[in-house]
C-alpha cells in the first residue's frame, strides 16, 4: 500500500477533544501495520459539535473527512478503512469532491446552504505551511496587487465589493480605506483587531489558527492600499496557538519575501509584528486597542479624531477585524463583482456566525448575508434539540439584543437587524430554549458589561453596575427577606430601568456603554410578560431564577414515603407516611432538595 | 486670518475658528457646559460625560468637551434628553460617593456638591453595592488620598502625566472596581510621587487633599513655652486678597493678617522675601562661581522648588550635582531665624517654632528633609498652604473691620522687588541676572526688567549678555518640561548655565497649596499682580536690600552662610 494522507482537525477546539492522542494512536496504528503515511495539521472546519474530524486520503481516492473521532473509537475507524475497507461507516461526513460512491461533504445540510469566503480554507490547509497555502492559490491577490494594481484600484475594487467591518460596526472598509489613504504624511498604521472577546464568539480564533498566511496576505493588501509600511496584529493573549501559528506564518512569509523589503521584488515595504493583547474585552474597541498597543492602559478615548486621521501613535491608522481582512485576498483574486452577488442591499458577501447554546450542531456558519435567521438556525444548525422549543437568539455578542421566534423571518442583513433593535456584532449567535429565563439572561449579559466596563465613563462604570444590581433585585423574591426596605429598593429600580438603559445608551463614551444596555431593551421588548411576571407576581415561568421557585408535591404520584420531609432543611414538607405529603408554600426557599430526594418524580417546580 | 465659521447652539447662531470644541464655542458665547474631567489646556478625555449636549440633526448626544465644531452644526445645551442624561450621571456619580459633605475638607469647593445642588438631585436615586472602603492613604508628608471620594475624572492622573512627567498615579482594575493608585505601590510615599500636590489643584472632589499641620501650628500657638514665628512666601501675599475678596492691595490684605495673627496668639512675622534676596545673593555667586571656576558642572539649576529637588533625585540622581547647593529661601529663613534668635528675638531657639505659609503642599515634605537641619533644630517646624492659613483665620472669625493692621517684624524683612516675583515663572531667573549683572561688572543694570523670561509658557529659553559674556538660560514650568533638558544633558548636548525650575503652572502663584483653581486666566491675574508689586517695589535687586547687607555684615560670617544657607542632596559626598 502506497503513502496514506491523515488530516487531523488541530484547532484548539480539535485539541482539546483529544487531536493529539487520537494522532499518536494513528501513528502507532499505522507503524504496526508498517504503512506509509503523512501526518497533516489542519485548523478547524467548524463544525464544532463534531469535533475532531480527522481526514483520510488514500491512494486514488478523495479527501474524504470523518467526524466525532475521539481517542477511544479511532482504532475501531482504523480497522474499518485499512481492515475493511469500509469507507462508508458510521463516521462518515463525506468527500471534499464529489464522487459518484460516497456522500459529498458539502451536500451535507450543514454544509450545503454555507458560502465558504473567509473560511475558505479553514480545516483543509494546513496552517504551518506557506506551500499549502499558495497551493490554496494563496498569495494570488498579493501577486495581482502588487504587479498590477494602484492603491486607488485597490480601494475601488473593495469598494465595488461593498465589504463592510466585520467587526461589529458595519463601516463600509473601503471608505475607512480612502480617508486613511488621503491622510497627507508617509507614516501610517494599520492593525488587525484579532482581540475576539464577545462569550460563545470564535470565528477569528478559528481563522488565524486555521488560515493564518491568508489574514497575513490581507493585510499586506490593505497596508498596500493605504500606504503603510507597518502593521500589528492584535490579538488576545488567551489565543496562544493562534499567536504561535501567527508567528510562525509572519516569520515563514519574512524569509519568502511575502513580508519585509520589497515584497516580491516590488517597491512595497510592509513591517508585521503581533501584539499580544492582556486580556481586556474593552481593547476591542478601536480606540482602546490602539492605547494598549502604545502601552497604555486599554480605554477607550473620544472620536473624532477618528483613527484613519490621527490614530496609533498619531497617525493615520486602519483597523479591521480579522474576518474583513479574511474576505480581502477572495475579493481581489475572485473580482468584487463576486463577492458583492451573494448578500443584498448594502450587506454584501458572506458573514461567519458562531452559533452556539441551544441547537443540533453548534459551529462556524458563513453564510450569504440576506438568508434569514430561521434558515441559519434550523436548517444549518439543526434546530433546537430535545424536543424544545425555540424562544430567543442573542445576536452580536453580550451587548446583542435578543430575537424572538417572531422574528425569526428577519433576514441576516446589518439593516435588517438593526430594525429589529439586534446588531450584526462580530457574529456571535446564542440560541436560546424554552428553559432559558430571558431577565436571567439579561441579568447574566450585564454582568459580563459590568465587568468588563474599563471604568473610564460614568454611565457605563456606574450604570451597568446599577442596572445589574436592578436585575439582580428583580430575580430576587424579597418576599422572602426580612428586610421591608430591600422591596423598595426593588421597586425604586424597576421605575428606573428604562430610562437608566437610555442614559448608558446615550451617554456613553465608546461603543461598549452605547449597547451595553441592549441585552435588557431587547428583552423588555420580547419578553416584557416574563419581567412583569418575576416583577409583580414574584414568579419565575421558567422556574430558572431559583428564589422564585416553589415546589409541590403531586398528590398522585406521592407515595408518602417521607424522605423529602426529612430531608427538607426549613421544614416546609408535611404529612403523614404512607398518605401524600404536602409543601407549605411560605416555608418553602426553593432549594430544590426534596425536587433532587424524590425517587418517584413526585415533585415539581412551580 | 482664521475664517469665522457658524453653527447653532440653543437656536442662536454662534461663530467659531475651526479646530474648537463645542465646549470652547458655547464659553465663549456665555454658555454654561459643566464637565467633571475635562480642564482647559489638556487633552479631553471625554470620562464624565456631563457635558454632552444633543445634536439637533440627529438627536445623538456628544461629549463637547471633545467634539469639534462643525459649521451649519446645530446642538441644544438644555434639551429635556441633554438634562435627564446629566441629571442621572449626577445621581450615578452620588450613588458610590459617601454622602460626607459635612465632614469633607472640599465642601464649598466641589464641583460634585456644585452640580448636585444646580441639578436639583434632592434624593440617592440608585443604591447598591458601594466602592471598596480605600483605606485613606496618609503615609506622603505632602498629600492625602481618601479614594472612597474619588469619582474617576482622571483629572489628577492626566496633571502628573502630561504636566509633570511623574505619573505616579494611574488607573488600575477595571469596571466599578476602577481606581486611581500609585502603580503597585501601597502608599503614595512608596512610589515615585514628587510630593508637587497638582493632583490637588485637579481634583473636582475631596478624594485629595494636603497633610494638615494646622494642628500642629494651634498647638504651638496655644503652648506658653513656645513662641510662635510666621512667615510668608512671596507667592502667598499675592493671593492675600482673595481671602478678603475685596479689591485691596497686597500689602493691605497683608498688613490685615498679620494683625490678624498677631491676635491670636502669634508672636512674629516675617516676609519671606528677604530670603529670597539671600537666595539670589547665594546663587548668583554659585553661578558666577561655576562660570568663571568651573567648580560644578553647568547648567546650574534653581534649587528653590522642592517638588523639582525630588524629580531630579527620583529620576536624575546622577545630575544632583547641577542643582544650586541653596536651600530653598523659607528655609534659609527659619536657619536665620533660629541662629539669631537669642540675639535679635531674646528668644532661645529650641524655644521658637518656625512656620512657614507657603503656595505648595511640597514644601511641607521638605520639612523631612534630615539635611534641612542647623544645630539640632529643624530650621523649619511647619508648613501651611495658603489655604490652611485662610482656615487658620476663619476657625478664629476675625472680622475683616476690626482686625488692626500690623507690619512684619524686623530686622528680616524688607523684601527687594527681585524677591517678589519669586511667586512667578522667570521670577528667580529674573531676580538672579539683575544681581548676576552686578556681580560680574561691578556695575548695575539701566533696566532691571528682563521681559524674555516672564510669561506663562511652559519653557522659555534666552541668551543673556552680561556685559559680553552670553549666559545661556531657560526657564521651566511643570516638570514635563525638564526632561528634554535633562535628555540634553545626559548627551552632553546642552549649552544651557543656568535654568530655573517651577513644578507648578506659572510658577508658586499656581502653586497647590494656594486657593483652588484651574483657571489659566486667574493665573494670569496673580502673574500680574506679582509683577505691579515688582514694579512699585522701592528696591529692584537683591543687592540693594538693606536688610540683606545688614545680615551679611553685622550677623553671619562666611562659615556660617555656608552652614545656614546651603544643603545637600540624596547622593551627594
Amino acid at each position: 500500500m502506497s503513502k496514506v494522507k491523515v488530516y487531523i482537525g488541530m484547532g484548539t477546539c480539535g485539541l482539546a477533544q483529544g487531536a493529539l492522542e487520537i494522532k499518536k494512536k494513528i501513528e502507532d496504528y499505522l507503524n504496526g501495520k508498517k504503512i506509509a503515511f503523512e501526518v497533516v495539521p489542519v485548523g478547524c472546519i467548524g463544525y464544532c459539535s463534531r469535533e475532531v474530524m480527522v481526514d483520510f486520503e488514500f491512494e486514488s481516492m478523495p479527501r474524504i473527512a470523518y467526524c466525532e473521532i475521539n481517542p477511544q473509537n479511532i482504532e475501531e475507524l482504523l480497522t474499518e478503512l485499512i481492515e475493511k475497507k469500509n469507507y462508508s461507516n458510521k463516521w462518515l461526513l463525506g468527500t471534499y469532491k464529489k464522487t459518484p460512491s460516497l456522500a459529498c461533504l458539502y451536500d451535507t445540510p450543514y454544509f450545503a446552504k454555507q458560502k465558504r469566503v473567509a473560511l475558505e480554507n479553514c480545516g483543509i490547509v494546513n496552517p504551518y505551511s506557506l506551500e499549502d497555502y499558495t497551493g490554496a492559490l494563496g498569495f494570488v491577490a498579493l501577486k495581482k496587487v502588487l504587479s498590477s494594481m494602484k492603491p486607488e484600484t485597490v480601494i475601488d475594487e473593495i469598494k465595488k465589493s461593498g465589504l463592510r467591518g466585520r467587526g461589529g460596526g458595519g463601516f463600509p472598509t473601503a471608505i475607512k480605506w480612502d480617508l486613511a489613504f488621503k491622510q497627507p504624511g508617509s507614516k501610517k498604521y494599520i492593525v488587525m483587531n484579532a482581540d475576539e472577546g464577545d462569550p460563545g464568539a470564535f470565528m477569528d480564533r478559528a481563522v488565524l489558527e486555521s488560515d493564518p498566511y491568508r489574514v497575513i496576505e490581507g493585510i499586506t493588501i490593505g497596508a498596500y492600499a493605504i500606504g503603510a509600511s507597518f502593521g500589528y496584529i492584535y490579538a488576545r493573549a488567551e489565543y496562544p496557538l493562534a499567536i504561535e501559528r501567527l508567528e510562525n506564518a509572519i516569520k515563514i512569509c519574512k524569509e519568502k519575501g511575502y513580508l519585509g523589503k520589497n515584497i516580491l521584488n516590488s517597491k512595497f515595504s510592509f513591517e508585521l509584528k503581533v501584539k499580544k493583547g492582556a486580556g481586556a474585552f474593552v481593547c476591542g474597541e478601536e480606540t482602546a486597542l490602539l492605547s494598549s498597543i502604545e502601552g497604555k492602559r486599554g480605554m477607550p478615548n473620544p472620536r473624532p479624531p477618528y483613527p484613519a486621521e490621527k490614530g496609533l501613535f498619531g497617525k493615520p491608522t486602519v483597523i479591521n477585524n480579522v474576518e474583513t481582512f479574511a474576505n480581502v485576498p477572495w475579493i481581489i483574486r475572485e473580482g468584487a463583482a463576486k463577492f458583492a452577488a451573494f448578500g443584498e442591499g448594502k450587506s454584501l458577501g458572506t458573514k461567519v456566525f458562531a452559533v452556539t447554546g441551544k441547537v443540533k450542531y453548534a459551529g462556524l456558519i458563513e453564510v450569504p448575508m440576506g438568508i434569514t435567521l430561521r434558515t441559519l438556525i434550523n436548517d444549518i444548525a439543526g434546530g433546537v434539540p430535545d424536543g424544545r422549543k425555540f424562544k430567543a437568539v442573542q445576536i452580536g455578542g453580550p451587548s446583542g439584543a435578543c430575537m424572538p421566534e417572531r422574528l425569526m423571518d428577519t433576514k441576516i442583513t446589518y439593516e435588517a437587524l438593526k430594525e429589529n433593535g439586534a446588531m450584526m456584532g462580530s457574529g456571535g449567535m446564542v440560541v436560546m430554549d424554552d428553559t432559558t429565563c430571558m431577565v436571567d439572561v439579561a441579568r447574566f449579559f450585564m454582568n459580563f458589561i459590568q465587568n468588563e466596563s474599563c471604568g473610564k465613563c460614568i454611565p457605563c462604570r456606574e450604570g451597568t453596575k446599577r442596572l445589574y444590581e436592578i436585575l439582580d433585585r428583580i430575580v430576587l423574591n424579597t418576599s422572602n427577606q426580612k428586610k421591608s426596605s430591600e422591596e423598595l429598593l426593588r421597586f425604586k429600580g424597576v421605575l428606573e430601568l428604562e430610562e437608566l438603559c437610555n442614559v448608558i445608551k446615550n451617554a456613553s463614551l465608546c461603543g461598549l456603554g452605547q449597547t451595553a444596555s441592549n441585552p435588557v431593551l431587547s428583552t423588555l421588548k420580547h419578553f416584557r410578560d416574563e419581567y412583569e411576571a418575576h416583577i409583580f407576581e414574584k414568579k419565575c415561568p421558567t422556574h430558572v431564577c431559583s428564589s422564585m421557585v416553589k415546589c409541590s408535591i403531586v398528590t398522585e404520584k406521592c407515595k408518602g414515603c417521607s424522605l423529602c420531609s426529612r430531608k427538607c432543611p426549613q421544614g416546609a414538607i408535611y404529612g403523614k407516611p404512607g398518605t401524600p405529603y404536602i409543601i407549605a408554600a411560605d416555608k418553602c426557599t426553593g432549594c430544590l432538595l426534596c425536587l433532587s430526594t424524590c425517587k418517584f418524580s413526585a415533585i415539581v417546580k412551580e | 486670518m482664521k475664517t469665522k465659521l457658524k453653527m447653532i447652539i440653543n437656536n442662536k447662531e454662534t461663530e467659531f475658528i475651526k479646530g474648537e470644541t463645542i465646549f470652547q464655542v458655547a464659553k465663549k458665547a456665555g454658555l454654561f457646559i459643566p464637565t467633571l474631567c475635562h480642564m482647559e489646556g489638556y487633552k479631553p478625555s471625554g470620562a464624565c460625560r456631563i457635558c454632552v449636549v444633543e445634536d439637533v440633526k440627529s438627536g445623538r448626544l456628544i461629549a463637547s468637551c471633545s467634539y469639534p465644531a462643525e459649521a451649519g452644526m446645530e446642538v441644544r445645551t438644555d434639551s429635556p434628553q441633554v438634562r435627564m442624561s446629566r441629571k442621572k450621571i449626577i445621581e450615578l456619580m452620588l450613588s458610590n460617593h459617601p454622602q460626607d459633605c459635612l465632614t469633607c475638607t472640599k465642601s464649598g469647593f466641589c464641583l460634585l456638591q456644585d452640580l448636585s445642588k444646580q441639578y436639583g438631585i434632592d434624593e440617592i436615586t440608585f443604591q447598591g453595592g458601594a466602592k471598596k472602603k480605600a483605606v485613606i492613604d496618609k503615609a506622603s508628608p505632602s498629600i492625602v488620598r481618601d479614594m472612597a471620594k474619588c469619582i474617576l475624572c482622571g483629572r489628577c492622573v492626566t496633571v502628573c502625566s502630561e504636566k509633570q512627567g511623574v505619573s505616579a498615579i494611574d488607573f488600575s482594575h477595571r469596571g466599578f472596581n476602577t481606581q486611581v493608585s500609585p502603580g503597585s505601590f501601597k502608599s503614595l510615599a512608596e512610589g515615585n510621587c514628587v510630593s508637587c500636590g497638582q493632583c490637588i489643584m485637579a481634583c473636582p472632589v475631596g478624594a485629595l487633599h494636603e497633610v494638615s499641620h494646622k494642628k500642629l501650628v494651634i498647638d504651638a500657638m496655644i503652648n506658653p513655652n513656645k513662641k510662635v514665628a510666621f512667615q510668608f512666601a512671596p507667592a502667598c501675599q499675592m493671593t492675600f486678597p482673595e481671602y478678603f475678596k475685596k479689591s485691596i492691595s497686597v500689602d493691605d490684605a497683608t498688613k490685615k493678617i498679620i494683625g490678624a495673627l498677631r491676635g491670636i496668639g502669634v508672636d512674629f512675622v516675617f516676609d519671606t522675601c528677604t530670603a529670597a534676596d539671600i537666595t539670589i545673593m547665594e546663587e548668583a555667586k554659585e553661578l558666577v562661581e561655576r562660570l568663571t571656576k568651573k567648580t560644578k558642572p553647568l547648567p546650574m539649576f534653581t534649587s528653590c522648588c522642592p517638588a523639582w529637588i525630588n524629580f531630579i533625585e527620583t529620576f536624575y540622581p546622577k545630575h544632583t550635582k547641577h542643582l544650586s547647593s541653596c536651600k530653598s529661601p523659607h528655609m534659609m529663613k527659619g536657619a536665620l531665624i533660629k541662629h539669631l534668635s537669642e540675639k535679635l528675638l531674646k528668644v532661645k531657639a529650641k524655644d521658637l517654632f518656625v512656620v512657614s505659609v507657603m503656595p505648595c503642599v511640597a514644601k511641607k515634605s521638605e520639612t523631612g528633609r534630615p539635611q534641612l537641619e542647623n544645630e539640632g533644630l529643624a530650621n523649619v517646624d511647619a508648613v501651611l498652604t495658603t489655604r490652611e492659613l485662610f482656615s487658620l483665620l476663619d476657625e478664629y472669625g476675625l472680622q475683616y473691620e476690626k482686625i488692626q493692621d500690623s507690619d512684619y517684624d524686623r530686622p528680616f524683612s524688607t523684601a527687594s522687588g527681585a524677591g517678589k516675583i519669586f511667586g512667578a515663572t522667570g521670577g528667580v531667573m529674573e531676580a538672579a541676572i539683575r544681581t548676576a549683572y552686578h556681580m560680574v561688572t561691578g556695575k548695575e543694570l539701566a533696566n532691571v526688567e528682563y521681559k524674555p523670561v516672564r510669561g506663562m509658557s511652559e519653557i522659555k529659553r534666552a541668551a543673556v549678555d552680561i556685559d559680553g559674556t552670553i549666559v545661556n538660560v531657560a526657564v521651566v514650568n511643570g516638570l514635563k518640561n525638564v526632561v528634554e533638558i535633562m535628555e540634553d544633558i545626559s548627551s552632553g548636548k546642552s549649552d544651557l548655565h543656568f535654568v530655573e525650575v517651577m513644578s507648578c503652572p506659572a510658577g508658586c502663584v499656581g502653586g497647590a497649596g494656594q486657593p483652588y483653581t484651574t483657571d489659566v486666566e486667574h493665573l494670569k491675574s496673580r502673574t500680574k499682580t506679582t509683577y505691579k508689586e515688582d514694579e512699585n517695589a522701592a528696591i529692584r535687586c537683591s543687592h540693594h536690600n538693606p536688610d540683606v547687607k545688614e545680615i551679611y555684615s553685622k550677623h553671619i560670617n562666611e562659615h556660617d552662610a555656608h552652614e545656614l544657607l546651603h544643603t545637600r542632596y540624596k547622593g551627594d559626598k
